[in-house]
């Protein structure tokens, strides 16, 4: 059973009553000036509700949630890890939330050295050059660094090569990141180990080649064995190599991607470090260069003279990719996991996370195929091909009625049916054991009754959504 | 600390259970000549010396809480009611991933619904998306959008009075494309439009704090066939005219004034809104309403054919993650503050604000330069505003921004802003340490 409210919540408009606040100021000392007529605004739709109604109105919506705090949340490539309650006390420091951007590095000493240190933390952990806290997701990270790599072509005078390589594999951010910073892309295929076709690839590299994006270990799970002739062969083609992070929970002190040829990385500070997802975000996308793209990250970044900090941009930026300095109230929260990790805690992290995930794969894998058969690194791919007439959808419903927030599914593309878990070094073997237990049992009822699947989920506060309708017949405000 | 629960004998049972005889074992795909040895870091601390440490550095901070604070140029010292941070901090809206499974996300789902309601009613547009990074960032894409949807015109009026950053911003993003920059001064309906023009993008106010009425720039875009984008400031429009209600066609803004707190520029709010002739071509997440099976109602992420994990590189933006959480503190921020809260805050600030210029434009050698203006405006000041900013800090006064931060050459220039957090007697202090400091 689900603690999940199964209760109905009216919208805020609807618990709205005329005449209703949830807040007071002190009252004015001023005179009251007039605005100017033609600027007057007339009518203000907002809602209006007293402070209780309010509080029980979003504490219910908070429980019509599964969250990591009340469920384990095996979103592969998501890496859905305990996000630690002290991160939350250190950042709601006064010193931190009313701290302005524009005080001046000298009444910021505070703030630009706690990003100095994890500038330089990160960029130990990935074995780069230089680092950026600037970009604000994983996403924006991925930006960034493609149009690093166009400027360092256009400095270099190679602005021809527009052509950039996508495993097929890749997150849907990498080609679209690409399409942002003016490339086109040319899609990679993987061989049978799961792994980059090297023979596609080296066919791809001819001299309109401006780089390839890798997701290492990819979103199969799997370490990229060739990475460093990869890296080698896309270097002599004039190219360079841009490393997607977002899986670096099962690499952080074991391998440093920066030694193995990447050019660029952007790391996702809101997997590997801990910080909160916050239901689609703030993320943090730091992103890391090697000594040929340092000049262009973008900026400012934080330089330390002596005993002093200041905000300064690289020599040869690609500029400002949003105002003031990256998602600083998540880099706070990224710094205190990096000091209470330390270097022992994140080889640590590593090793379990890989660890967990190989452990459940061992325990479900005959009964949901795993397409290569290969260790897994921090997270794995099955197939929902567990019954005629049933498909993954159906199981990945199912699972929230054993009170387990599904996996990724569909994705990767190049898996059918696929489901992709990442249970995260934080989870305990209990739990690991229960969620093999649901799937396996799910998978009996796949055989014996697939209507339970078909109709699942049957306890939660809603059922199937229908979402062509949604799509068809737009309602995106509220219309009282 | 680890926050790992996995014991020794567990962890050897798990091996076993894998087949394997070591951990390492699991990583043999690494190559073994770039596995390393360690990270060259210090090894891991406890919570109470990790705290400590953090604590400390916040210490070394000015805080805006400890002094008369006049300062915004893009981030603003407002009120954030105790509820905000104590229901969006609960850890079922913390704690769970973009809502990809609609039956157990319902929380955040109606939760960003209402968001997308309330700021939609705010901006007078009829959708706003689930944010994005900040407001220089949701202006970029908002400029790329009103491009593209007019692929055959090149230029994109910009006006010079735009928060600099945002300026930046723009040109980072679009740098990749052939984008013709035009920028104009003044009033947006006397800049030149013609028949390359794509879109005009309108500060609603500008930097310096001037508010510029759109009405007129957004009918003469229109006639050229041009979009009218307007980058707005939320809570003025609680108390003037909204974009949508003179004729924008997109609206960007930096949402942070409405519930989020400083913390030196980010996790902030970028909000952006359009028509509905323009949804389909709009980034970012969307959430709708529907119907389960049983005709309840619930909500979904849709429209998602717009998006990069459906279109991968013909998606309309890269965006994934966004600023949820931003949104949430957003979200019931304007449910606390509802129609008159906002109203009055808007109204405080607005009436501080003039009290603040009328007595600053009374000193001998201060000129206050605004025509209209909401909480911001600019002041010309007798000696270089760098120095008054140091003189008055000194006293506990933080008075605003030295324009020659961004402009070497404005050096006599203050932009003060003053919210509904100033008292009068902060103003008059204000007042009476420029006074002292133009002798």
């Amino acid at each position: 059973m689900n603690t999940i409210n199964m209760r109905d919540e009216p919208l805020v408009y609807e618990l709205s009553r005329a005449g209703r606040t949830g807040s007071s100021l002190p009252r004015s000392d001023v005179p009251e000036y007039a605005v100017p007529g033609e600027l007057v605004r007339e009518e203000l739709d907002l809602p209006e509700l007293d402070e209780l109604t309010l509080v029980r109105h979003f504490t219910r919506l908070s429980q019509k949630n599964f969250s990591i705090d009340t469920e384990f949340y095996p979103l592969g490539s998501c890496t859905m890890k305990y996000n630690p309650k002290v991160n939350e006390v250190a950042a709601s420091n006064p010193g931190w939330k009313n701290l302005h951007p524009l005080v001046g590095d000298e009444n910021a000493q505070g703030a630009l050295e706690l990003m100095w240190r994890l500038q330089e933390g990160l960029r130990e952990v990935g074995g780069f050059a230089a680092a950026s806290l600037q970009p604000a997701a994983g996403a924006h990270g991925e930006l960034s660094g493609v149009l690093m790599i166009r400027a360092a072509l256009r400095a270099r005078g190679d602005e021809g090569r527009k052509k950039m390589l996508i495993p097929d594999s890749a997150h849907g951010t990498n080609p679209a990141s690409c399409t942002m910073a003016g490339f086109e892309t040319q899609t990679i295929p993987s061989g049978p180990d799961g792994n980059i076709d090297m023979t596609a690839l080296k066919a791809a590299l001819d001299d309109t080649v401006a780089g390839i994006m890798i997701t290492n270990p990819n979103t199969l799970g799997l370490f990229e064995r060739n990475i460093e002739e990869i890296c080698r062969l896309v270097h002599e083609a004039g190219g360079y190599v841009y490393g997607d992070g977002a899986n670096m929970n099962a690499l952080a002190g074991v391998f440093k991607p920066g030694s193995s040829g990447i050019d660029v990385m952007h790391f996702n500070l809101h997997k590997t470090f801990s910080t909160p997802h916050g239901g689609g975000g703030p993320g943090a996308g730091m992103v890391a260069a090697n000594t040929s793209l340092a000049p262009f990250l973008p900026g400012p970044i934080v330089v330390k003279d002596g005993d002093a900090y200041r905000l300064a941009m690289p020599p040869k930026s690609i500029g400002r990719v949003k105002a003031f300095y990256g998602n600083f109230g998540v880099l706070v929260r990224a710094y205190m996991y990096l000091l209470m990790m330390g270097a022992d805690g994140l080889r640590s992290v590593a090793e379990n996370a890989v660890l967990n995930a190989n452990y459940l794969k061992s325990l479900v894998e005959d009964v949901y195929p795993v397409p290569y058969k290969r260790r897994c690194m921090h997270e794995f791919v099955a197939k929902g091909t567990v019954a005629e007439g049933v498909h993954t959808l159906d199981i990945a419903k199912r699972l929230i009625d054993y009170g387990f927030h599904p996996p990724t599914i569909y994705f990767p593309l190049i898996v059918q049916e696929a489901l992709m878990i990442e249970p995260t070094e934080t989870e305990s073997k209990e739990t690991l054991d229960l969620y093999a237990d649901a799937l396996r049992k799910i998978a009996a009822e796949a055989a014996t009754q697939p209507e339970l699947l078909h109709e699942a989920p049957h306890d939660a506060p809603v059922a199937r959504l229908d979402e062509v309708m949604a799509a068809r017949c737009p309602i995106l405000c509220y219309r009282g | 600390m680890s926050f790992i629960p996995n014991t020794g004998a567990e962890r050897a049972e798990m091996l076993k259970a894998i087949g394997v005889s070591s951990v390492e074992e699991l990583f043999s795909d690494i190559p073994a000549h770039l596995r390393i040895k360690g990270l060259d870091l210090p090894e891991g601390i406890s919570e109470i010396e990790a705290l400590d440490t953090v604590d400390s550095l916040a210490e070394r901070n000015v805080q805006t809480k400890k002094m008369d604070w006049f300062l915004g140029a893009g981030a603003y010292y407002g009120y954030i009611p105790a509820v905000v941070p104590a229901l969006a901090g609960r850890g079922e809206f913390l704690t769970a991933y973009t809502p990809y499974q609609p039956e157990v996300s319902q929380g955040t789902l109606q939760a960003i619904f209402e968001y997308q309601s309330m700021a939609a009613k705010l901006l007078g547009m009829s959708v706003v998306n689930a944010s994005h990074y900040d407001g220089a960032t949701a202006l970029a894409e908002a400029v790329l959008m009103a491009w593209k949807a007019r692929d055959d015109r090149p230029r994109i009026l910009l006006p010079a009075d735009l928060h600099p950053e945002y300026t930046q911003v723009i040109e980072t993003y679009c740098t990749s494309f052939g984008i013709e920059f035009v920028q104009y001064e003044g009033a947006p309906e006397a800049a030149s439009f013609d028949e390359k023009t794509a879109a005009i993008v309108i500060a609603y106010p500008g930097f310096s704090g001037e508010v510029y009425p759109i009405r007129k720039a957004a009918d003469r875009a229109h006639e050229a066939g041009a979009l009218c984008i307007v980058q707005a400031d939320p809570v003025m429009c609680a108390l003037m005219k909204s974009p949508g209600e003179q004729g924008a066609d997109i609206v960007s803004a930096e949402g942070q004034s409405l519930g989020n707190p400083l913390n030196f520029g980010g996790p902030y709010l970028g909000i952006m809104g359009t028509t509905e002739a323009l949804v389909r071509r709009m980034p970012g997440r969307i959430v709708g309403e529907t119907k389960d099976k049983n005709g309840k109602r619930g909500f979904v992420l849709t429209l998602s054919t717009r998006e990069q994990h459906i279109r991968r590189e013909k998606a309309v933006s890269n965006i994934c993650s966004n600023q949820g959480l931003s949104m949430l503190q957003a979200c019931i921020y304007l449910a606390t503050l509802g129609k008159q809260g906002l109203k009055e805050v808007a109204r405080q600030s607005y009436d501080k604000a003039h009290y603040a210029a009328e007595l600053i434009d009374r000193i001998e050698g201060y000129r206050v330069r605004n025509s209209q203006f909401f909480r911001e405006f600019l002041v010309e000041t007798p000696k270089p505003a760098a120095q008054i900013v140091k003189t008055l800090s000194r006293m506990g006064i933080m008075p605003g921004l030295a324009l020659s931060r961004y402009y070497p050459e404005r050096a006599n220039e203050l932009l003060v802003c003053v919210t509904e957090m100033n008292t009068r007697a902060q103003i008059e202090r204000l007042a009476a340490a420029l006074k002292e400091a133009s002798k």
